[in-house]
């Protein structure tokens, strides 16, 4: 079943339109990758299925309902959102932090339950952050931060994570953190993760799902072994490789070169 | 307890004692300064003989003085400060942008061409200069709201049309200071703004607007808190952006329009005040909005005081000793949070 679905989108910028009747549908439980080219739309994909956009034609489903249609809280009490590299005024605790990811379950007129101390502290261990919980998040490390956001994501307790590009500006083994802990949520507390990744390894590694956006439209979409191909690679990205299974039975792209243009 | 950083970054249970140690010395502060802008003036009267005039119901001059005179200027003076820190707190935060007072929405050019053009050129209806002024800010502010709409608002379009339009009224401010010189003083110390011969009448005007203004700021503290977090985090987490963003901007013009129009052009205190907060409680609206409000009131009440007694008898305007010794305390928390 499909939690979340986006049907014929189009998105102009400036009179350049960027997604062409765009359709792709997130199944539910699963880990969706979009992979794609710089420019090809990606991340206003991903703006668009966030209502960080707003479509020119078409529409976003949640659950069957119209995003348009439903409060902007009910559905942050069901889609938690991580932009590109998120700023926090300077002064906040990561358990400050982490406590706005139960505003879409706060009314003004009650302050914090005991439920919303609860998950917060859920949030935290989930992040392994209990112990760091009242440092300042600016004097964090870059994977930390990035953990700190992650965990306010979680403490919205959301069936479905949206996340634009969540290790970028991370080393290597801080990017693999991210995305083991993003398989951990999945497996274990059953929400849907759909994100623009730039790296093909990692989305071939931790997707059920991969969607390739090529000139504002899905190129293809399944499963990676399916969708990951030297004719994806060569015609989308414009690069020769090698791809290869490894011994878990998880693809291995290794990229050779540039794909020479003809004429 | 003041270590390098002013406001303290560690330790939960630290910063609350510290955000509490704050808003008591604020406080203490706006008593402290109400207390002396009664006592001090051309003529001392003790506290004892304060708290007399005011609820005995003797014919003293001290009654004539402190009821008629000092007790409605002081309170004036106090919810002045009240609405424009608060404007200025709300506005940062709206506008994510640190220069953001009542100024770049066009309340003080707005208010300031409707004044002085009364002042100058119909100098016998004075009586109209509170109400002119305020519409013309709220007539400013709306207008550069229009101007900067474009399917929704965007802070960096509000505050190049605020500097564009408070530029275009400031020329006709301008204009009117240059061909009628010989009216200027009036509308001169008005644009400086002061509390001098503010009464009763004027309480009466800027009381409703101070109660609903301050509590619908208190009411959207959450509100720009998730604001302050960047437009597409709070959106991701329910807030609806756009309508906050108005909504706040709107409560803040109330606000500073009420002021300006009652005492002028009082440009300091909507800038400096929430500054001075957030660098003594920290970001959380939820302190910050009451921390500036209270300070508002001990920095009016404390320059007026000041601006009587300081050349006494001759009494200069409250803006002008607020950011002469305003902007060099400023710098000095600045230098020592850097």
């Amino acid at each position: 079943m499909a939690i979340m679905k986006a049907e014929n989108l189009s998105v102009d910028f400036y009179e350049k339109s960027v997604l062409k009747n765009l359709t792709i549908a997130v199944e539910k439980g699963q880990i969706v990758s979009i992979l794609g080219p710089n420019g090809s739309g990606k991340s206003t994909l991903l703006k668009t299925l966030s209502r960080n956009l707003k479509p020119n034609k078409g529409s976003v489903y949640l659950d069957d309902n119209n995003l348009a249609e439903l409060s902007a809280k009910f559905i942050a009490r069901k889609m938690a959102v991580l932009p590109q590299s998120p700023e926090a005024p300077k002064d906040l605790t990561v358990r400050d932090l982490v406590e706005y990811g139960r505003y879409p379950h706060q009314s003004w007129w009650q302050g914090k339950s005991q439920e919303d101390d609860q998950c917060v502290d859920w949030a935290l261990v989930q992040t392994e952050l209990l112990d760091m919980s009242s440092r300042i998040v600016s004097t964090l490390s870059g994977g930390e931060r990035q953990r700190v956001w992650i965990a306010m994501a979680l403490a919205q307790k959301p069936e479905i994570l949206l996340l634009d590009e969540p290790t970028t500006y991370l080393d290597i083994c801080h990017q693999l953190e991210i995305m083991e802990l993003l398989a951990d949520f999945n497996r274990n507390h059953d929400i849907t993760v759909a994100m623009v990744l730039h790296d093909i390894n990692h989305a071939a590694r931790y997707s059920d799902c991969v969607a390739v956006v090529h000139q504002g439209k899905i190129f293809a979409m399944g499963k990676p072994e399916d969708v990951i191909t030297v004719h994806t690679l060569r015609v989308v990205f414009g690069v020769e490789s090698e791809i290869q299974i490894d011994h878990v039975g998880k693809l291995v792209v290794m990229i050779t070169g540039l794909t020479k243009k003809r004429g | 307890m003041l270590n390098s950083k002013l406001f303290p970054c560690s330790g939960v249970r630290e910063r609350s004692t510290w955000r509490a140690f704050i808003l008591i010395l604020f406080t203490l502060l706006a008593v402290g300064g109400i207390i002396l802008s009664l006592t001090k003036g051309a003529l001392y009267i003790s506290l004892n003989d304060i708290i007399l005039a005011i609820f005995s119901d003797s014919s003293g001059s001290n009654r004539q003085v402190i009821w008629n005179i000092r007790l409605p200027r002081t309170l004036v003076g106090a919810l002045v400060g009240v609405n424009l820190a608060l404007a200025g707190a709300i506005l940062q935060g709206v506008m994510k942008n640190p220069l953001a007072d009542p100024h770049i929405i066009g309340i003080s050019s707005g208010a300031g061409l409707a004044g002085v053009t009364i002042m100058v050129l119909f100098p016998h209806k004075e009586y109209l200069v509170t109400p002119i002024a305020f519409m013309g800010a709220m007539f400013a502010a709306i207008f550069i709201y229009i101007l900067a709409w474009k399917g929704g608002i965007r802070p960096v379009r509000i505050i190049l049309a605020g500097v564009a339009v408070s530029a275009f009224l400031n020329s006709g401010i301008s204009a009117l200071m240059v061909f009628y010189s010989d009216r200027v003083h009036g509308a001169l110390m008005w644009m400086v703004g002061g509390l001098s011969a503010r009464s009763w009448p004027h309480l009466d005007i800027i009381f409703p607007y101070t109660v609903v203004g301050g509590i619908l700021a208190i009411l959207g503290a959450g509100r720009l808190n998730i604001l302050n977090l960047g437009d597409d985090i709070a959106r991701g987490l329910g807030l609806n952006v756009e309508v906050s963003r108005i909504a706040m901007t709107a409560v803040a013009s109330l606000l500073a329009a009420s002021a300006v129009s009652v005492v002028g052009l009082l440009g300091f205190v909507g800038l400096i005040v929430p500054h001075a907060a957030r660098l003594l409680v920290g970001s959380d609206y939820r302190y910050l909005l009451p921390a500036s409000a209270i300070l508002g009131v001990a920095v009016v009440t404390l320059s007026d005081t000041l601006a009587r007694v300081a050349f006494s008898p001759i009494e200069i305007p409250v803006g002008i000793i607020m950011a002469f010794v305003g902007a060099p305390f400023f710098l000095y928390l600045l230098r020592r949070d850097a």
